[in-house]
């Protein structure tokens, strides 16, 4: 493998705080905002009353969009360190 | 002209191949919408519909039949990550979702979109931290996984014991809706659509395994789909909404609300003993946009949220799904598109609950019933159909002759299915869901069928019992045991045991319980060891086990308002707890195990166990 250790090191090291930084971002999405609910309700967002848009479609959206963007940059870090697979 | 031209490969063709299907597919609902017109009766429809689907898949099935290893178990590691997407969407998204998601936000409100959160945001942590190592790793099915990177038959036997604990309590659930949904649109008895379901299902998954479930699941996926938002996008053009609703019904939403003071929903409850009554019907009591008050409705609301989405994450009939994508890379992307096929049902399952309710309370619209009178209500020929086999009821409890909120009693599961005939759609749109709900229940269970036998039979029987058994035997032994398990599936379906969405939910705890923390561990902690593994599997599934039990019939009081739908939190703790404790006091992995576990961290190179294994 010509892979050295440092750079294996180098490369986990990125990917692991991709995955921290996403699963921020999910924990805000599923756990933060649906807590606090009753009181987002008393905004309105396209008329929704926001907590209910998050539950029924914002958080959604969020994690779907999170997936395209967290394999783009996955698949960059990969790259980088010149361990993605042969295209 | 040739349809496809030569030297082009299958997977090359598979656009074309679909869009043909998928226009097939739209020809055949126009051709019987026609029929409608020249007066076809609305049972014919049903019984084509569902008939007509059903062979299509039987045939895909037959199509695809293997006798290779790799073919059989993983599809040949060779199927693109937006098919693999729509794959994963059918295996995913069962009966319940399809019949009885937007039933359950009718009659639950905002509570019950915690299942909406939690069953799409698994797939952050699918995709963060399981479907791209366990590609790498290049198993066959879950255990695989946790027998190599911990090494031991007795690592392995433990997953092998959670996977069918969970799939199992799943499969009856979806065997039940497959019996449920062929006996309404065959016009058979339940117990003779469980089995004409069964055969359906294994027709799609005995001849080719995953080979033949991946295909057949694409084209489950686009019936499915199609019959979801067809009804949606026409009831909210009726309505002028306009033809795609999911950005503008916040009016809607608002509109209830109102209605909500009017009709006094929550403030009328039903009286007297409607659970003996009316078995299994429910008023409307519960606000629809307005969350509950105070620290346990949070509690509880994010408590449901974690478990389906740390079950979604441990669900081994999903996690073997992205052990077919050609690369590691691929089997990233085929995750952001599983969510997104997914998603297009998900999002639009709110939508249809608020339209369908607006209907019903609306007293400008000419579709509703609250505040109308008895005798106008009951005359309806939808609730007449519905009331004629138990799933609608009326009763004058304060006798003034007008339907109140708290009179008028619905099954949650119904409200999909009814949907097209409250709104005054034609019948074709019935057939078309009935065939919907048909491809979400049979997919599922096909996915978790070949789950359970895949394991019994990849790592129970070769890996354990008879490692020297040749390809031919494996196979055989693998299709013997589909059989077997279907049919103790729907042996133990036809028992009725417990509602559709209890069983699904017990299903996800039961595999965060004992899955997950082994699962994560074994690629993100190089420490983790055999020792903790097993403690992990076994210390945690007998935690969520008790609290189950302890729960539902021992008759304990549930800590912190976490009933029996969230057992999995106890469970789950539990297995953390002790992988790591165990873990620690026990010998760290020795440098070959630490090894793998770098080289499965990296997408480039090999596989860790060979393409064929």
């Amino acid at each position: 493998m010509a892979t050295d250790t440092a750079q294996r090191e180098a490369h986990w090291h990125r990917t692991r705080n991709l995955m921290i930084v996403h699963l921020v971002i999910w924990f805000v999405f599923s756990y933060l905002v649906h807590w606090f609910a009753p009181g987002l309700n008393k905004i309105s967002f396209l008329n929704f009353p926001l907590g209910f848009y998050f539950a029924a479609q914002g958080s959604l959206v969020v994690f779907v969009v999170q997936l395209f963007v967290f394999a783009k940059q996955q698949d960059k870090i990969d790259r980088e360190f010149g361990v993605a697979e042969e295209d | 002209m040739p349809l496809f031209k030569k030297g082009t490969t299958f997977v090359e063709n598979l656009p074309k191949i679909y869009g043909l299907y998928t226009g097939g597919f739209l020809l055949f609902f126009a051709l019987m919408a026609w029929f409608e017109t020249l007066g076809m009766k609305a049972d014919t429809i049903g019984i084509l519909f569902v008939g007509f689907t059903v062979v299509i898949y039987a045939v895909i099935g037959w199509l695809s039949r293997t006798m290779q290893v790799d073919a059989y178990y993983v599809a040949g590691r060779q199927v693109p990550p937006v098919f693999n997407g729509m794959a994963t969407a059918a295996d995913w998204m069962s009966g319940a979702s399809f019949v009885a998601m937007a039933g359950g936000i009718y009659l639950g409100g905002h509570a019950y979109l915690a299942f909406v959160v939690g069953w799409t945001g698994g797939y952050v942590l699918v995709a963060t931290l399981m479907a791209p190592y366990l590609r790498k790793f290049g198993c066959y099915t879950v255990p695989d996984f946790i027998g190599t990177r911990y090494g031991g038959n007795l690592t392995r036997f433990c997953a092998v014991i959670v996977l069918v604990i969970a799939s199992f309590t799943y499969v009856t659930a979806q065997i039940n809706a497959t019996g449920t949904i062929a006996a309404r649109a065959l016009h058979v008895p339940f117990e003779v659509g469980v089995w004409f379901g069964l055969l359906g299902i294994l027709l799609c998954s005995m001849l080719g395994g995953m080979r033949a479930v991946t295909w057949t699941q694409v084209a489950q996926y686009i019936v499915l789909i199609i019959a979801y938002l067809i009804p949606v996008f026409w009831m909210s053009t009726k309505q002028g909404f306009g033809a795609f609703p999911h950005l503008v019904y916040g009016e809607a939403v608002q509109k209830i609300m109102e209605l909500e003071v009017v009709h006094q929903v929550g403030v009328l409850k039903p009286t007297g003993d409607i659970a003996g009554q009316f078995p299994g019907l429910k008023a409307l009591t519960v606000l629809h946009a307005t969350p509950g008050e105070g620290f346990i409705a949070s509690w509880r609301f994010v408590t449901l949220v974690a478990c389906m989405m740390v079950g979604t994450a441990s669900l081994p009939h999903i996690l073997m799904r992205y052990f077919t994508t050609p690369s590691v890379r691929a089997a990233r992307t085929s995750v952001a598109w599983s969510l997104f096929f997914i998603f297009l049902l998900y999002f639009t399952a709110p939508a249809l609950a608020t339209f369908t309710k607006l209907q019903l309370l609306d007293p400008s619209l000419a579709t509703s019933i609250i505040g109308k009178s008895f005798e106008e209500v009951s005359a309806l020929a939808w609730i007449k159909n519905w009331a004629s086999i138990g799933m609608v009821a009326l009763k004058d409890f304060n006798g003034d002759g007008i339907l109140q909120i708290n009179e008028f009693f619905i099954r949650g599961d119904i409200v999909v299915l009814a949907t097209p005939e409250i709104a005054g759609l034609p019948y074709v749109i019935s057939g078309l869901v009935a065939a919907g709900g048909m491809a979400a229940a049979m997919s599922t269970a096909d996915g978790l069928l070949l789950a359970i036998a895949n394991a019994l039979s990849h790592d129970l029987y070769y890996k354990i019992i008879d490692p020297k058994a040749e390809t031919r035997k494996r196979l055989i032994v693998a299709r013997v045991l589909l059989l077997f398990i279907g049919a103790l599936g729907a042996i133990v379906a036809s028992f009725k045991l417990t509602g559709i969405l209890g069983a699904v939910a017990w299903a996800f705890c039961f595999a965060m319980s004992g899955l997950f923390f082994p699962l994560v561990l074994g690629v993100w902690w190089k420490r983790a060891n055999r020792a903790g593994a097993i403690a992990g599997m076994v210390l945690g599934l007998t935690a969520g086990t008790w609290y189950l039990y302890m729960v539902k019939w021992g008759g304990m009081k549930p800590w912190w308002g976490m009933d029996d739908l969230r057992f999995g939190i106890i469970g789950a703790s539990v297995s953390l707890v002790a992988m790591i404790v165990v873990s620690l006091m026990t010998k760290a992995p020795d440098k070959e195990t630490q090894a793998m576990v770098d080289e499965v961290r990296i997408p480039r190179g090999e596989t860790i166990l060979g393409s064929s294994h």
